[in-house]
């Protein structure tokens, strides 16, 4: 449940104050992931106390701690003003790409039928290279940051969480978990052109 | 004029451009009236509730093309419930009674249920179009029911509903002799269609000219698709991925080339940016172009698309472009009209555009006229600037993501710049406001905003006089939404005679109270004034200095709706 902000009351002094940063700079600083916002309660005598002031416009005692939280930008309803269909499908995107499991399709080019590998089971690039040579039955040539995979006709791709599609092993592995969706084995000279955009 | 037989004078009225000037003639004399309502037979209803099914029908007996507009503007975003009310079942029972030769039908922001499009789909033998915007409460069973049973569709048009998945296949539900299909639209659908019967579809329906994919098409298809159907007009691509060295793209590259009428291209719900090339060649004749959804597109192969594209008059886009993307825009389409900027990722607050990509768009393409952009910030020089630059804009909608920032420059109220534009830009019809915002800014839009007919305000104003000089100010002002500002009771209740000449006004978060809207409704019984408490239950008899969650105040002619459900409050 979400309520309206906490600003109707109060004139945001914060706002016009003088600072060397921009403004703005602090809610981005003070900028949380929504799922950690939602665990933030202040005490029950402050939502008590804010339910006593005004009950319609404090609804929600997650934003009455209005020192420390950020700016409730993530959870005031209906802002910013997106259509609803536009807002379900940025967020369908985000809580595939948050890995509520890690199990990714994998497909390869000229392969029958797709796969699914629980990503969380390796460790490194080299441990899930080595599992997809042995499912699909190929072998993926050497990798160089500026080359990609040479060696060989393949190259391991996936499509991050902006829907861009990406070579694996640019970025650290931590981050190729967090952002893969799916995976794609591709084939011949369309996987080098990757390398060089 | 009294002697002109009836069949003249309708004739005369067929060449009136719009509703209002109908309304208009429609007040001379009865005989006008009565000429005017028996030969209209295009009819717009702004309001659902704003009369019964059956007043419509009892004075537009001969209506063939019906619009119905639900639910305020706000429940977009999900500030009203969806149980609130706009159904348009009982529109289609008392038509179906009623109206044997309706022909057209389009809603907006309606629940339609699939009994409503069942119905609908077997009342009207001539129906031929059906367009619902922002609707939700079917499911694609109700949509096989239109396929079926509509044997004249020529429109079926499908934008940004909520739409469940139902049992049936409905696109395999058009029947053989369906040929008669002029647009389909279901991008925004989430499931599968049946291929095959698409593209069978799309073989026998030769005047197709308006086809838009969701993203379960994949590139494939869409080859074959363009084949069948090269006088394609409007084209909504869906999943667009493939290996460029593979058959089946080279074979799309050809297919493209015989495509030479595309003006509106759309889609790209998955892309591999690697691809885009292949649709270079109808870029050139584009005039709309809408890659708001298609996130995959964007740095070199966003901007090298971009500048394939001169002619165009409408670009919609994710604020991915960036300002670099935006001067690149700036510099290619110089005959843009209509700009929309969207958030990809507002919740975390990242935008890669800022106040001087408008500006840069506002020098490169003058003939621009309706904007909407959201972003992080802003300055009053720069819309001082892009005011000077753009003067014909009748839209102007800004939304900078995070309430009530001020100049990031001069740490100012951003006064001084919507005040710009409303001095500038005389024809302007819709603003919404945002940032850091005091009354001073009403007050430039009561002096200066002689045309404006709808305004958007959030987290704006110092005191209760801002709402006052807009009232005053705006004399065409039909359609008002405030929320989280400080107007109070004193304002609500200032000038109540204006509500009457207003769609609707909404009012949520802000200082008005219980006892406030009260009042208004005993000063203003031929309007409607609703409570929406969905948060706290309505106590059994709330305090009149409760504050007042959100009110809902609209012109009607049927009193009170009785299909208002317990969290809404009629006064």
């Amino acid at each position: 449940m979400e309520g309206p902000v906490i600003y109707a009351n109060d004139l945001n002094l914060k706002a016009t104050e003088l600072r060397l940063g921009l403004p703005g700079s602090d809610e981005l600083e003070k900028q949380s992931p929504p799922s950690v916002k939602s665990n933030k309660r202040a005490s029950p005598e402050m939502a008590e106390d804010s339910r006593l002031k005004s009950s319609s416009t404090m609804s929600n005692a997650e934003n009455g701690d209005q020192e420390t939280a950020p700016p409730a930008k993530a959870q005031v309803v209906g802002w910013p003003p997106i259509r609803s269909y536009r807002k379900n499908s940025l967020q369908a995107k985000k809580s595939e790409a948050d890995g509520a499991g890690m199990y990714v399709k994998v497909s390869m080019d000229g392969a029958p039928y797709l796969r699914k590998i629980d990503l969380k089971v390796y460790k490194s690039y080299q441990e899930l290279l080595k599992a997809l040579e042995n499912m699909f039955k190929f072998t993926i040539g050497e990798y160089s940051e500026r080359e990609g995979y040479n060696g060989s006709d393949y190259a391991p791709t996936y499509e991050d969480k902006d829907g861009d599609w990406m070579l694996v092993g640019d970025v650290p592995w931590d981050m190729f978990i967090s952002s893969c969706k799916r995976m794609r084995i591709m084939k011949g000279s369309e996987a080098r052109g990757l390398g060089c955009l | 004029m009294t002697f002109f037989p009836e069949e003249v004078l309708e004739h005369i009225f067929s060449f009136l451009p719009s509703h209002q000037h109908r309304n208009s003639i429609s007040l001379v004399s009865k005989t006008w009236f009565k000429v005017e309502r028996l030969s209209r037979h295009r009819v717009f209803v702004g309001n659902c509730y704003a009369l019964t099914p059956q007043r419509l029908i009892a004075r537009f007996p001969r209506v063939r093309a019906l619009t119905l507009k639900g639910k305020p503007h706000v429940a977009d975003f999900n500030s009203v419930s969806p149980h609130w009310g706009c159904f348009v079942f009982p529109w289609i029972v008392a038509l179906a009674q009623n109206c044997p030769s309706l022909q057209e039908i389009k809603l907006k922001r309606m629940v339609v249920s699939d009994n409503s499009l069942d119905l609908l789909s077997r009342s009207f033998p001539n129906f031929n179009s059906l367009v619902l915007v922002g609707c939700n409460g079917f499911t694609t069973d109700g949509l096989a029911a239109i396929a079926s049973n509509c044997r004249l569709l020529e429109v079926l048009d499908l934008q940004e509903n909520e739409v469940q998945e139902g049992i049936s296949q409905w696109l395999s539900c058009f029947p053989e002799s369906c040929t008669s299909l002029v647009s389909l639209n279901f991008a925004s659908l989430k499931g599968q269609v049946d291929l095959t019967a698409l593209e069978k579809l799309v073989a026998r329906c030769p005047n197709l000219r308006s086809l838009r994919l969701n993203r379960t098409v994949p590139l494939d298809m869409l080859q074959k698709i363009l084949v069948r159907a090269p006088q394609l007009v409007d084209l909504g691509i869906g999943s667009y991925v493939q290996q460029t060295r593979s058959e089946s793209y080279v074979k799309l590259c050809n297919s493209v080339l015989n495509c030479k009428s595309v003006q509106n291209l759309s889609g790209f719900w998955e892309v591999f940016p690697p691809c885009l090339p292949a649709i270079y060649p109808v870029c050139w004749n584009l005039t709309s172009l809408n890659l708001s959804y298609a996130r995959g597109i964007r740095g070199l192969h966003l901007n090298r698309l971009i500048r394939q594209c001169q002619k165009l008059q409408r670009l919609w886009i994710l604020d991915c472009i960036g300002d670099m993307g935006l001067e690149v825009v700036a510099n290619t389409c110089k005959d843009l009209q209509e700009l929309r900027v969207f958030p990809s990722d507002p919740y975390n607050a990242i935008s890669s555009v800022t106040e001087g990509g408008l500006v840069a768009i506002s020098i490169g393409c003058p003939k621009l006229h309706s904007l909407l952009y959201f972003c992080l910030q802003m300055t009053n020089a720069a819309l001082i600037t892009i005011a000077k630059n753009c003067p014909n804009f009748t839209y102007f909608r800004l939304c900078i993501l995070n309430p009530k920032m001020p100049d990031h420059i001069t740490l100012q109220p951003l006064d001084e710049g919507f005040g710009a534009i409303v001095q500038s830009c005389k024809k302007l019809r819709r603003l919404s406001l945002s940032g850091f915002l005091t009354d001073k800014v009403f007050l430039y839009i009561g002096m200066y905003a002689e045309q404006l007919e709808m305004l958007s305000v959030a987290f704006a104003g110092k005191g209760d006089k801002g709402m006052l000089y807009v009232l005053n100010g705006c004399r065409n002002l039909r359609k008002l939404e405030i929320r989280d500002s400080p107007f109070d009771d004193a304002a609500l209740l200032a000038d109540v005679v204006k509500y009457e000449r207003m769609r609707f006004l909404w009012i949520s978060s802000c200082e008005v109270t219980l006892g406030g809207c009260k009042a208004l409704a005993k000063k203003v019984p031929m309007l409607n004034v609703e409570i929406i408490n969905e948060e706290d239950q309505m106590e059994e008899n709330p305090d009149d200095s409760m504050k007042v969650e959100k009110m809902y105040l609209y012109r009607t002619l049927d009193g009170p709706r009785k299909d208002a459900p317990d969290f809404v409050w009629a006064l």
